[in-house]
């Protein structure tokens, strides 16, 4: 006791000694609660910030310095970085390669995300709305995909895409369809599907979970004034499932914008995706194969800043009724 | 209630049967494909067995094939989200649950800093990451990949959501006034309580870790460190020269995806209670 009032001068105790008890219980429950609160959270946050911290603030360094070697011509001699101001940037933002890149996921993602979330609403609605028997089979089966490694899928449906292995190809053609999964113009859409056979399942239980915890009264009630199925679907289990929509929304952004594995694999296979295919390629490229870490980390940047905007945005837009709760 | 008309209940059956047969084809041709041999992989029909079935042949090939490789890629895999979930799965316990216990000044500046990690793409992280850890020496080696697995921002906020609701405050006062210190009380009370929220954190980070390709494809130049994804697209790199490793590519494939699948179908039922409490109180 003498010694936490001699770390912790507290004038209002000295002056009132009365009242000094609860104020100096309150203050050493205090002291206590961070005490222990730093042993619990210190290690997360020390490994938090070398791993999520330092390689944003690492990056912002990189992004704005450059490599200078002083030597004739340039060659041998001492490296060293020097700032660049906006260089690296400048240059990921003329790189037209980069830029289409990023429009290709804008575009993949503008198409992709409300389908998947489309179908993963309804198949949620279906199995929770059905009194059918095999439900656990079907949810089950929705969810399975979710499993399979992105590499995986994409090796997977890497076969079922190539003429020549693909059964998919051999039955269109046999029906006279000469399909192209991985032409120019329909690769993209091949890796959307390789996407969407992924994470539908995923999403229709994160909504499925939701639509569990809505009182049942609630769809005997709105029964019982008449609402049909489609009706109460419509008007009262989609407003109520709205928090998870978006939850599924914003992470599906998110990975849209990180496309890397499935382009990557199938690139040996479809001459149509480049090594700038997504910003993600474009970054990896220019760092491992270009060698120029200082404008992959602009390129990083750039991708986290647009990620975040994206969500944010998002979630204005979609989630705006939701933050009234804090 | 009533039943739906029969009708209603046809389209329902029909519509849920297209759909588990687009999400069930890619797997079943795997398991068919499995079966075949380098040449049927090319001669036959995608969709049905080959005349001459050898799966446990392919299968000691691909076990075989380069001293074992595959299987030391497999051991990595577990390894990585093994170790990776369990420890990133205590951190964020400890975390969220002080998160939620603890009042202390700048609580909730911690807390939206983690839940900004959330929403920063990983692999927008991966490359600064490679280059911080290889400046650090770190690259390249087993903790490149393992250090990085051991952090879930969404695992803290799981942790600190189901911690509030889950853990009552009273029952960690009684603790106090028996006498036990704070450790103790996290670890008799405070994680037996959270068990599902722990269950879910760890499996999401398991299957994080698992799928994860980025990540270890810029940490690791040393094969014998590669995860099993990063081992199978070696292999498709150099089928162009060996043919035979498309047949174990498919191998491979198809034996690395059985134990995931097994284990999400079994533990489906805790996934769901967790993300339950994710998504509706957020």
């Amino acid at each position: 006791m003498s010694r936490d009032t001699l770390s912790r001068p507290e004038p209002v105790a000295r002056r009132a000694p009365d009242g000094a008890r609860p104020a100096r219980r309150i203050s050493r429950t205090e002291a206590r609660n961070a005490r222990a609160a730093a042993g619990f959270v210190l290690p997360f946050l020390a490994l938090f910030a070398l791993c999520f911290l330092a390689p944003i603030v690492y990056a912002v360094y990189q992004s704005l310095h450059k490599t200078e070697r002083t030597g004739p011509l340039g060659l041998g001699g001492q490296e060293h970085e020097v700032f660049a101001g906006l260089a690296n940037y400048t240059h990921a933002l003329s790189d037209d390669q980069f830029l289409a890149g990023f429009g290709r996921v804008l575009l993949f993602g503008a198409v992709q995300v409300p389908l998947m979330i489309v179908l993963a609403t309804a198949l949620a609605l279906l199995l929770e709305g059905a009194s059918a028997r095999g439900i656990p089979f079907f949810r089950s089966a929705f969810f399975l995909p979710y499993g399979v490694p992105g590499v995986i899928a994409s090796i997977l449906w890497g076969f079922l895409y190539v003429p020549g292995i693909s059964p998919l190809v051999k039955i269109a053609q046999s029906v006279g369809w000469d399909v192209d999964f991985l032409a120019r113009g329909t690769v993209l859409w091949s890796i959307a599907n390789i996407v969407t056979w992924q994470f539908t399942g995923y999403n229709m239980l994160v909504l499925i979970a939701q639509l569990k915890s809505v009182p049942e009264e609630l769809y005997e009630a709105a029964r019982i004034d008449g609402a049909n199925a489609w009706q109460v679907a419509r008007h009262v289990k989609l407003p109520l499932i709205r928090p998870a929509l978006v939850l599924t929304g914003v992470f599906s952004i998110i990975g849209t914008l990180q496309l890397f594995a499935e382009p990557k694999v199938l690139r040996p296979l479809a001459s149509s995706i480049d090594s700038g295919f997504t910003p993600n390629l474009h970054a990896y490229s220019e760092a491992f194969v270009g060698n120029n870490q200082h404008v992959a980390a602009a390129e990083a940047v750039l991708l986290a800043l647009v990620a975040c905007v994206a969500s944010f945005v998002f979630l204005r837009l979609v989630g705006g009724r939701g933050k009234e709760r804090g | 209630m009533t039943r739906p008309p029969v009708r209603y209940r046809i389209i329902t059956a029909s519509l849920l049967t297209v759909a588990a047969l687009y999400f069930l084809t890619p797997v079943y041709w795997l398991i068919v494909s499995s079966t075949k041999s380098s040449a049927d992989l090319f001669g036959t029909f995608g969709f049905w067995f080959s005349g001459h079935p050898r799966p446990l042949g392919n299968l000691t090939d691909v076990l075989t094939y380069d001293h074992g490789v595959y299987a030391r890629w497999f051991a990595n895999s577990l390894l990585y989200a093994g170790i990776g979930a369990v420890c990133a799965t205590l951190l964020s316990a400890a975390a969220g649950y002080a998160l939620a216990k603890f009042p202390f000044r700048g609580r909730e500046a911690v807390f939206n800093t983690v839940l900004a990690g959330v929403l920063v793409p990983g692999t927008a992280l991966a490359l600064p990451l490679y280059f911080l850890f290889s400046s650090m020496g770190l690259a390249n080696t087993y903790w490149a990949v393992l250090i990085p697995s051991m952090v879930s921002p969404f695992g803290v906020y799981l942790c600190r959501i189901y911690a509030a609701a889950a853990v009552p405050d009273s029952l960690l006062e009684a603790a106090r006034i028996d006498g036990a210190g704070e450790a103790r009380i996290f670890g008799r009370l405070g994680l037996r309580l959270m068990t599902p929220a722990l269950v879910t954190v760890f499996l999401f980070q398991f299957v994080h870790i698992w799928n994860n390709y980025f990540l270890p494809l810029v940490m690791l130049s040393d094969s014998r460190l590669y995860p099993i994804q990063l081992g199978l697209t070696s292999w498709i790199g150099f089928s162009d020269r060996k043919p035979v490793l498309y047949q174990y590519t498919v191998g491979g494939a198809f034996l690395s995806v059985v134990p995931l699948m097994v284990l999400m179908l079994v533990l489906q039922r805790y996934w769901r209670t967790g993300l339950t409490e994710g998504s509706v109180k957020a």
